[in-house]
């Protein structure tokens, strides 16, 4: 791969070093072998709810199922012990109902933006776009990258206009998606990563993948973010934020992720500041394994889902 | 020339592969003779919760398919366990000894498949219906499945007792989430392997074996399994109910004090069949 790529993307990850593959596999595959249970199981369950990045990015949204969606951002179940989500998710269009459901709650209004999920808009309509989810009242945008120029070697074009977005976010967290899947190597990966994160702000994120290609978020690819992020913090001393998308469906799931933040960042990154969840189906997962911690009794899945037919 | 034994590893079927136990545990099974026979896979109550998700998976494309089509699918298992007919016989022998009633056993339970294969396009006319009401509507009830039923067979006869138990429930259009008989366990092996031949979507029929007293409280308390059909026993009953009332469970019983003719044509037919039905009632105004 190294030696297909164009010359400046070999420089790149020469300075930045690339990633053992195998060995980052095997590390990860450890990660489920932690044993989680009771108190421990709790405390990790709230701590994932209170990172969710509560999702919806279809072309069939509505102000209504936003709405629906930021009341169970607000109030994920009955229970008062648990914590409201991070943030909603949503595309530019729905961040003025989003906003106006979440005023005076502490969820976020997080907008993907800079023509969501491909990026292949002039920079001056995705950055006219950035302006106006801001304007709508959007707390955090969430932008992806040109992989295409990322890809073609056109690496001080990728990082301007990551500058350039960053500049209009205002005082706005800025989420830079590297949409992993098209980026094929870990090498790749982590050199994107390091590559966005010289231009990112502290409380900004990286996050991995849009949700909307085959391929989402895995233990691997977050694992070589996570180690990415902590050398960036061990050179420049300024913290950045991760959020992997798309993929991660169950709580058993959730839990390996954060089982490898607390072992590659340390408890510093187990904050939703600092880590995020992007996810539709996550969050119902999570209740239903909070509740069955709480009852002792396994739930039903269409209990905590939108949907009410008996399946 | 000596050749090694190939011996089989038993595994049970949960969600149209061949698991084993998630813990990883087995008991040994032992022929009528004493003689070792295999590890048995010791199911727990995290292979019920796993088996309800494939349940639950599969189940909705199941009810949703024609009633005539889950007849031929029915038809095609009787004709996988046609074929296998002496193994399976072979396999009831290894514990209870007699070949002949082992045999008779196989083609009770291959006529009680072909019954319930017919039954899947007709309950519907005989148990729903239009009712007279003195309004301006059409009154009609409907049935529909009910979703997971969890079954926990007898300990014997260890094929028909769970066939007999399983067939209504998937001639309705549910799922199922069944425990094995724990002491004759093998049969439902074969039953597993004949199933992932036959066109039964995988996930419909989930079949566990292992110990029931670890697994009956999740069976009974597990909200998604909507109804319990059980041969049990009195103190069973009532560990069964009592968590059933909580998710508000159907529950049905066979007692194991009493003894059952699973052979009898009893046991059979469309009242077992609307034991798995939720039937549902609708007022449409006419006239007016």
């Amino acid at each position: 791969m190294i030696r297909k790529s164009p010359a400046t993307l070999r420089q790149l990850i020469q300075e930045v070093g690339t990633v053992d593959a195998i060995g980052i596999e095997e590390r990860v595959s450890k990660y489920g072998t932690r044993s989680i249970k009771k108190q421990a199981k709790r405390a990790g369950l709230k701590l994932a709810i209170s990172m969710v990045d509560l999702t919806t990015l279809e072309g069939k949204d509505t102000p209504g199922k936003v709405a629906s969606l930021c009341q169970k951002a607000i109030r994920p179940h009955d229970d008062p012990e648990l914590p409201t989500t991070a943030a909603v998710c949503v595309y530019p269009s729905m961040v003025k109902y989003a906003a106006a459901c979440v005023r005076g709650t502490s969820v976020k209004v997080a907008s993907v933006a800079t023509a969501f999920p491909s990026g292949q808009l002039p920079l001056k309509l995705r950055l006219a776009e950035v302006r106006s989810a801001v304007d709508a009242g959007a707390d955090e945008i969430d932008m992806v990258i040109n992989r295409g120029a990322f890809l073609t070697g056109e690496l001080a074009m990728v990082q301007d206009e990551i500058a350039a977005v960053r500049d209009c976010c205002g005082p706005c967290a800025l989420k830079v998606i590297l949409e992993t899947s098209e980026l094929e190597t870990y090498d790749l990966i982590r050199a994107a990563s390091r590559l966005a994160m010289q231009v990112l702000r502290e409380g900004d994120f990286i996050k991995t993948s849009t949700g909307k290609t085959s391929s989402n978020a895995t233990l691997g690819n977050n694992q070589v973010m996570l180690e990415a992020i902590r050398d960036h913090y061990f050179e420049t001393g300024i913290s950045i934020g991760m959020k992997p998308a798309g993929g991660i469906r169950t709580a058993k799931q959730a839990l390996q992720f954060l089982v490898a933040v607390k072992e590659t960042l340390g408890d510093a990154w187990l904050t939703p500041a600092r880590y995020r969840f992007g996810a539709s189906a996550l969050l119902n997962d999570l209740l239903r394994q909070w509740v069955k911690e709480t009852t002792g009794v396994y739930q039903a899945s269409y209990t905590f889902s939108e949907s009410s037919s008996a399946y | 020339m000596n050749r090694l034994p190939i011996t089989k590893t038993p595994k049970c079927y949960v969600g149209g592969a061949f698991i084993r136990s998630e813990s990883g545990r087995t008991y040994t099974l032992h022929g009528a003779d004493g003689k070792f026979h295999s590890n048995i896979p010791a199911c727990t109550r995290k292979d019920v919760r796993n088996a309800v998700e494939a349940a639950a998976k599969a189940g909705a494309a199941w009810a949703q398919r024609n009633a005539y089509n889950r007849g031929q699918i029915l038809y095609r298992i009787a004709e996988m366990l046609e074929a296998r007919k002496d193994e399976l016989a072979s396999a009831i022998a290894l514990t209870d000894t007699d070949l002949k009633q082992a045999k008779r056993e196989v083609e009770i339970t291959l006529d009680r498949i072909i019954h319930y294969a017919g039954w899947t396009d007709k309950f519907q006319a005989l148990l729903g219906s239009v009712n007279p009401v003195s309004s301006a509507h059409f009154n009609f009830t409907v049935t529909e499945p009910m979703g997971i039923i969890g079954i926990l067979a007898p300990e014997q006869p260890s094929l028909l007792g769970l066939l007999s138990m399983i067939l209504p429930a998937i001639s309705a259009g549910n799922s199922v989430v069944a425990l094995a008989s724990e002491s004759r366990p093998y049969p439902s092996i074969l039953l597993g392997e004949i199933l992932a031949t036959s066109d039964l979507p995988g996930g419909v029929v989930n079949l566990l074996t292992g110990s029931r007293k670890d697994m009956l409280e999740t069976f009974a308390s597990h909200a998604q399994i909507r109804a319990v059909t059980a041969v049990a026993n009195l103190h069973e009953r009532t560990a069964i109910q009592s968590a059933a009332a909580e998710c508000v469970k159907r529950v049905q019983f066979f007692s194991e004090e009493k003894p059952i003719d699973w052979e009898s044509a009893n046991q059979q037919g469309l009242y077992a069949i609307r034991s798995c039905l939720e039937f549902k009632t609708t007022w449409h105004p006419v006239g007016v």
